[in-house]
């Protein structure tokens, strides 16, 4: 039996203890915290996109951002760095958040979404690890994004800045920003109370090394379980907190912000999980290490906020199940456009996968796919 | 020696136990350049036999795994 981190069990205990504040502070339904839904909710608040529900300058993801930039410079392991594959980063950042908002949440949301009942998670959960798994195979056979530098300090912080910038906008000049009237975007804590809550949370996350994906993945690569505790913690607490507050309903069809499209739930996880196994860490973990000093996993985040804009631009995110007039279940989905999304960033995804393993491995690949 | 400085995890495990596998070495010296990676190295050099020693070197990190 290995050794509990008991760090990673409280980052991920208080991410799940924030969760459940969060909603019943006013947060959608199992949405106390998803990056994917609240960096489009963000893209949505500087006008990238239209969709007038999802629109909110999200302060969890400031806070996280900043908080994570806090304890580092505080630790002293802020380190500027770039320049490891960054346009490559942007289009994974563009497909794992297409992916993400196909499911309707990111790999957090998932948790948090299990936690609350929702039996289409499970589904997302089997194409999140589906998607892990390819992308260890890669990992496996070299496949890496290449180095990344020492650059100043200031390339280092400018996802902090970008983000201490939308707070002050947030706070002082908000008629500069759209909000929701309506809809998820509509639905939010206070936000002051959200930025300390993601504030703490993204202060321990980046001690923690918290990651969602990098759970699964070190589990499956090296049999090293420290991550999982994190995942299996947040879990845990918010299964907790939904069944002392009533809100735990188990079931598939007419969930919180979710559509029982089986198929459709899984190829937007496994995309989501393969994209972030490329990337090195979930889209949570990205925004941890942007606030590190990490300037590819900013350009990351950034990928991830134009994504967001093109799902909705476009229509490529799901539409939750509904009721009719009749009171009759609409399953929700996704569109076909939204569908050949999908499948597209899996044409993507396999490209970036093979062209960055080791000469030797493509050779290999090569041949494979011309047998 | 292994350099894996400028690579993020999971890279810098990766590299090692690749090395580990193929040649199950007696000793091996790792380069990182975050804290991240030297907490996870020396978390699976030790789940393999290891025994870790690190040793700050500016801003960059020399691990030495001895069997």
């Amino acid at each position: 039996m290995k050794k509990v981190n008991w760090v990673v069990v409280a980052a991920g205990g208080l991410v799940g203890l924030a969760a459940v504040a969060l909603t019943m502070l006013g947060n959608p339904s199992n949405m106390g915290f998803c990056i994917a839904c609240f960096l489009r909710d963000v893209a949505g608040a500087v006008g990238l996109h239209g969709a007038a529900k999802v629109q909110y300058a999200r302060p969890e993801v400031i806070g996280l951002v900043l908080g994570a930039f806090i304890m580092s410079v505080a630790g002293k392991e802020f380190r500027a760095k770039a320049g490891s594959s960054p346009a490559t980063r942007f289009v994974l950042g563009v497909f794992v958040m297409i992916g993400a908002l196909a499911f309707l949440g990111c790999p957090l949301r998932m948790v948090l979404r299990l936690g609350g009942g929702d039996a289409n998670a499970i589904v997302g959960l089997v194409g999140f690890t589906l998607g892990i798994l390819v992308g260890v195979q890669f990992l496996k056979r070299g496949f890496s994004l290449k180095r990344a530098y020492e650059v100043g300090r200031a390339e280092g912080g400018v996802l902090p800045a970008v983000m201490a910038g939308l707070l002050l906008i947030l706070l002082a000049v908000p008629s500069l920003l759209k909000f929701s009237e309506e809809g998820p975007g509509s639905k939010h804590a206070p936000a002051l109370v959200a930025l300390v809550v993601a504030l703490a949370v993204g202060a321990l996350a980046q001690r923690a090394r918290l990651c969602t994906v990098g759970g699964i993945r070190d589990a499956l690569l090296f049999q090293d379980f420290k991550l999982l505790y994190g995942f299996i913690a947040i879990f845990l607490v918010v299964l907790v907190g939904n069944l002392i507050n009533g809100n735990f309903h188990f079931g598939f069809t007419l969930q919180p912000i979710a559509h029982s499209s089986h198929l459709w739930n899984l190829l937007g996880m496994t995309l989501v999980g393969w994209g972030s196994v490329l990337l090195g860490g979930c889209p949570l973990r990205q925004l941890i290490l942007a606030g590190e000093g990490n300037g590819d996993s900013a350009v990351t985040v950034f990928g991830m906020i134009v994504g967001g804009a093109l799902a909705h631009n476009f229509g490529l995110a799901g539409n939750p199940d509904a009721l009719n007039e009749a009171k009759e279940l609409v399953v929700g989905g996704i569109s076909n456009t939204g569908k050949v999304a999908v499948l597209l960033g899996f044409a993507v995804l396999a490209v970036i996968s093979v062209v960055n393993l080791p000469k030797e491995e493509k050779v290999a690949a090569r041949q494979t796919t011309a047998v | 020696m292994i350099d894996a400085r400028g690579y993020s995890c999971p890279t810098p495990v990766v590299m090692v136990q690749k090395e580990v596998k193929q040649s199950s070495p007696a000793e091996l010296e790792v380069l990182v350049d975050n804290q991240c990676s030297v907490e996870n190295v020396t978390r699976y050099a030790g789940g393999s036999g290891y025994q870790v020693s690190v040793t700050p070197e500016g801003r960059d990190f020399r691990l030495l795994l001895k069997k």
